[in-house]
Order: C-alpha cells, then sequence, then structure tokens
C-alpha cells in the first residue's frame, strides 16, 4: 500500500510557531517525517556582527524570548572569556537564581503544553496559574515579565536584598508542594499514562547517535547535563544531581521536566543562603581588548546551548558570531520518535521536545526541496517561459 | 438588516481571535497565551482563540514580518471571511523591533497587510494585549 502525504503548517494551531512537516502515513500510522524549517528565520547572526557587543547582549536575548535569560548569559560568558574579565562572585550567583528561575518558568510553561494538547486543559490551566508566580519573581528581581535583560557583559544589571530573598522563598515552598503534587498526577493519571507512556519512544543508543540534548536526552537514560559536566555560573558551589530517567518515551521526558523543577527551586534556595555579599559587576571596554575566541556552553531550559564569539582587537563588534541551540540538535531526534507513532499522537511527540523553533530557524540551513517549493518553481518557470 | 445587525452584535461581544506567528522570538507568543490562561482569563469577555482562518474575526500577530512567512500571512488574510481586523502586538510587528536590518526580515505587519491595532511592548503584557481587543471593539462599534 503507497503511503499518503499529510502535511502539516506552517500555520497550524498545535504549536504557535510556524513550522512546516510533511508527514508520510499508511493508514493511521506514521511512516516517514520530512521537516522543513526556517520560516523563522531572520538572519541573527549576521546582525550580531553588525552591531556593538552592548547591542549584541538584547539581540541574541530576543533570539528565543522564552530561555531569553540562557541566551544573554552564555552570550555574557562568551564575551567575557574573550574580553578576559572576570565577573565577581556575587553576580554569578544571580546569574544563577535568574537562569533557574528561567527554567522553572519554562519548564511549567511546556508542561501546561503538553497537557493542553493530549486533552487534559485543566491540567494546562493549573500549570499556567502557576507560572504566573515565577513570572510575578522575575518581575521583582529584573523589571519585566518575560524579557528579563538582566544578565550584561561584566555581571548584572540589579542587586536584590532581603526583601526579595524572603519572598522568593516564600513562593517557591508553596509551589514545590504543588509541583509534588502534580508529580503525583503524572505518576497516577490514567489519561497522562494512557496518552504518554510508551509513545515516541527513543532508545538510550538512539539519543547517543543522534545527538540528542538537555531533557530529550536525560528521559532516555543519557548522563548529559552541563551544569554536573561542565560547571558555569555558581554551579561549581551548588550541589546539583542531573534527573535520568531511562524510559525514552513522552511521559520519562516530562518526568524529567518535573523533578527538575524541584530541582531547580533547590538550586535557588542553595543559592540565596550561600550568596556572598559585595559587587555585582565590573566595568567593561567597550571595544574588544585583544583579538580572540570565547565559547561559552550552558544548560538551557532545553538542552546544551552553545555561543562562540571571534572577536578584534580594538573593534567594538564581533568579527563572527556563531550559536547553535538545543532545538536544532534535537530534530532528528523528534524525526526519529515520531516514525512508527499514531497521527494522534503527533502533537504530544513534538511538543514533548519543548520544541523553540525562533531558536532553530536562526541559522538553520534551509532544504528548499520540499515539494510545495517545487510546485511554485514550476509556475515560475512556465511563467518565465511565456515571456 | 436583523440578521446583520444581530452578527454585527454577536461580533462585539465575542471577537474570535486567530493567533499567527510570524517570526517572532516567542514571547509575544507566550504572552499571548498567557492571557487565556487564568490570571487573565480573556474567555471571561468572551474572546476565544480560534484554530482556523475560517473561524477568525480577528488576526493577532506576532512577530516581523519574515520574507519566509509573509506569502503565508497573506493567504491568511484572504482566507479570513469579511469584516476581519489585525492587531499587531509587540514592537517587531509594528516596525520589525530589534530585527530591522537583518537580511531574513521585511519589517513589520503593515508592510504585507493592513493594520487596525497596534499594542505596542517588547513583549507587552497580558494586560495589554487585553487593552488592544478592547480598543478594536470600541473601534469597530463606532463604525470602523
Amino acid at each position: 500500500m503507497s503511503s499518503i502525504d499529510l502535511i502539516v503548517g506552517p500555520i497550524h494551531p498545535a504549536l504557535h510557531e510556524p513550522e512546516r512537516f510533511v508527514f508520510k502515513i499508511d493508514g493511521e500510522i506514521v511512516v516517514d517525517v520530512e521537516p522543513r524549517l526556517g520560516y523563522v528565520h531572520r538572519g541573527i547572526e549576521k546582525a550580531l556582527s553588525e552591531r556593538t557587543y552592548i547591542k549584541d547582549i538584547y539581540l541574541v536575548e530576543r533570539v528565543c524570548g522564552i530561555c531569553n535569560v540562557a541566551h544573554t548569559l552564555t552570550a555574557a560568558q562568551a564575551i567575557e572569556q574573550a574580553f578576559g574579565v572576570e565577573v565577581p562572585r556575587r553576580s554569578k550567583y544571580l546569574r544563577t537564581i535568574v537562569h533557574e528561575l528561567n527554567r522553572l518558568h519554562s519548564h511549567l510553561l511546556i508542561l501546561g503544553v503538553v497537557c493542553e494538547l493530549i486533552g487534559f486543559d485543566t491540567l494546562f490551566m493549573l500549570f499556567w496559574r502557576d507560572r504566573e508566580v515565577i513570572m510575578d519573581l522575575i518581575e521583582m528581581i529584573t523589571g519585566n515579565r518575560v524579557m528579563s535583560a538582566y544578565n550584561i557583559i561584566g555581571g548584572v544589571r540589579r542587586n536584590i536584598g532581603d526583601f526579595e530573598v524572603t519572598q522568593i522563598k516564600g513562593v517557591l515552598s508553596s509551589l514545590a508542594k504543588r509541583v509534588k503534587q502534580y508529580k503525583k498526577v503524572f505518576m497516577d493519571d490514567p489519561t497522562i499514562r494512557a496518552r504518554c507512556a510508551g509513545v515516541g519512544y527513543l532508545s538510550r543508543a538512539k539519543a547517543l547517535a543522534l545527538g540528542a540534548v538537555g531533557p530529550t536526552a536525560r528521559g532516555s537514560g543519557l548522563e548529559l547535563d552541563v551544569r554536573v559536566d561542565e560547571p558555569y555560573a555558581a554551579y561549581d558551589e551548588v550541589k546539583y544531581c542531573a534527573v535520568i530517567y531511562n524510559d525514552g518515551d513522552v511521559w520519562a521526558r516530562l518526568m524529567v521536566r518535573l523533578d527538575e523543577l524541584l530541582a531547580s527551586m533547590e538550586v535557588i534556595n542553595e543559592c540565596l543562603d550561600k550568596m556572598p555579599s559585595g559587587p555585582i559587576r565590573v566595568p567593561v571596554p567597550e571595544a574588544a581588548p585583544q583579538s580572540a575566541e570565547g565559547v561559552s556552553v550552558i544548560e538551557a531550559p532545553r538542552g546544551e546551548l552553545i555561543h562562540h564569539v571571534y572577536t578584534k582587537r580594538d573593534d567594538d563588534k564581533p568579527f563572527r558570531y556563531r550559536i547553535r541551540t538545543p532545538t536544532y540538535a534535537n530534530i532528528p531526534a523528534v524525526c526519529e520518535m515520531l516514525k512508527g507513532c499514531y497521527i494522534a499522537d503527533i502533537p504530544a511527540i513534538l511538543a514533548s521536545i519543548d520544541p523553540c523553533f525562533s531558536c532553530t530557524d536562526r541559522a538553520a540551513l534551509i532544504d528548499t526541496n520540499s515539494g510545495e517549493k517545487r510546485i511554485i518553481d514550476i509556475l515560475s518557470l512556465a511563467r518565465r517561459s511565456k515571456k | 438588516m436583523l440578521i446583520q445587525r444581530i452578527a454585527a452584535w454577536a461580533r462585539l461581544r465575542s471577537p474570535w481571535i486567530l493567533h499567527i506567528n510570524t517570526g517572532a522570538c516567542n514571547s509575544c507568543d507566550i504572552e499571548v497565551l498567557a492571557a487565556l490562561t487564568p490570571r487573565f482569563d480573556v474567555e471571561r469577555f468572551g474572546i476565544l482563540l480560534k484554530p482556523s482562518p475560517r473561524h477568525a474575526d480577528v488576526i493577532a500577530i506576532t512577530g516581523p514580518v519574515t520574507r519566509q512567512a509573509a506569502e503565508r500571512i497573506r493567504r491568511v488574510y484572504e482566507q479570513t471571511p469579511d469584516p476581519k481586523f489585525v492587531i499587531a502586538i509587540g514592537s517587531c510587528a509594528i516596525s520589525g523591533g530589534v530585527f530591522q536590518d537583518c537580511y531574513g526580515v521585511i519589517g513589520g505587519v503593515d508592510k504585507v497587510i493592513p493594520v487596525d491595532v497596534y499594542v505596542p511592548g517588547c513583549p507587552p503584557r497580558p494586560d495589554a494585549i487585553i487593552y488592544g481587543v478592547v480598543k478594536l471593539v470600541e473601534k469597530v462599534s463606532k463604525g470602523g
């Protein structure tokens, strides 16, 4: 029996981002997947090397609005490395706290979205209600709900005092109780088990071979967490153990995120207790003091995020800037997960890697060989031949 | 005609919104989604997010228009039944914002399709987005 092409996207209701997937289906089963990315391609890397370092921080923040703190943190660390600047210890702790708050909001967001996609709207609303208290904390610390603009080259922009510390601790202790409740729901609820357990299986060997990162890899039993393997910011002084699940299905990837919520809260609490006093930033020259390169790797909410910058001496613009985002690394893995699944499971599997296409399309090599493009080409060819 | 008056009344009481991302960084999108959730809960005003352009009265667009997305939003705009209204949410949808001189970006939404209401901010808070929809309803009730 021949397969049928099911075209999803670029504009579709499941995820609020434009991307296009061509699913080859045989009855109800997906046989093959062809992703077509690039609808959100804006040309950020080129723009980064045309703007000054100070402006670049604000542009990398807008690579992805959800994990914006991860992007500014990586960029600041990469540029500081190239400049040869050492930031104060207090700012490292503050960066870790805001980075983990950002992870809390990102994980709550995607857990809610997955619940919505499997038809569990009540839990979606509950997750998003709890996310609002995290947004309030981020607003209190940084001054904005989403785009925090907190990390700058040489440190952080704002300090926190005793009032903020008690506020954060109070909110986190009540949130931790609710997250434990949700974890129980995910363990026991028959709806969630039926829609998630055993769906979208990715074996440990495949995850390794396809280069999966972040919660996607950790859900398949791979011990990959930059916070443990290569501690940055304040992680070298804070206890942290990677969360690993061996099931390799949608359920395992969601459980990794739920457990990471609790782990993140512990990290924030520990940072608040251990935080040293002192300055929060050091002055940094506008132009690069030397021709050098800086690489920074961090664990963003979706996985490993790499920024790589080349500086030119006495130039206030980077010579070249390269960003490698986690969702781009996870696309081959998600194509593998989708093979052999039912059509109805597609949204849940896609959402289980927490895809972020604004990250992915930033510098994706676009394959214009998709069916639609060919049709346009034939039409334009026909038009040209008439002239 | 009575039927048209009923339709106009219904449209003002319950605007159905289609949300399109034309290349945004996701922050406006999560704020649009946050407007639906318990803290802000726009459904109490009858505002519903709809997945299909065929069902929508209002198109809410976030993000700068990328070269890839321009043709698509033009097509979605044509698929939406009349009368239709467009809200541009966020600095990028207004002018291209921080992405203005990127090679993949054309600029604001109004370069491609007509816009009725602009909601500034990077990203605008959910309150501001709701206020934008209210302004649109006011504008429509006064006869466009």
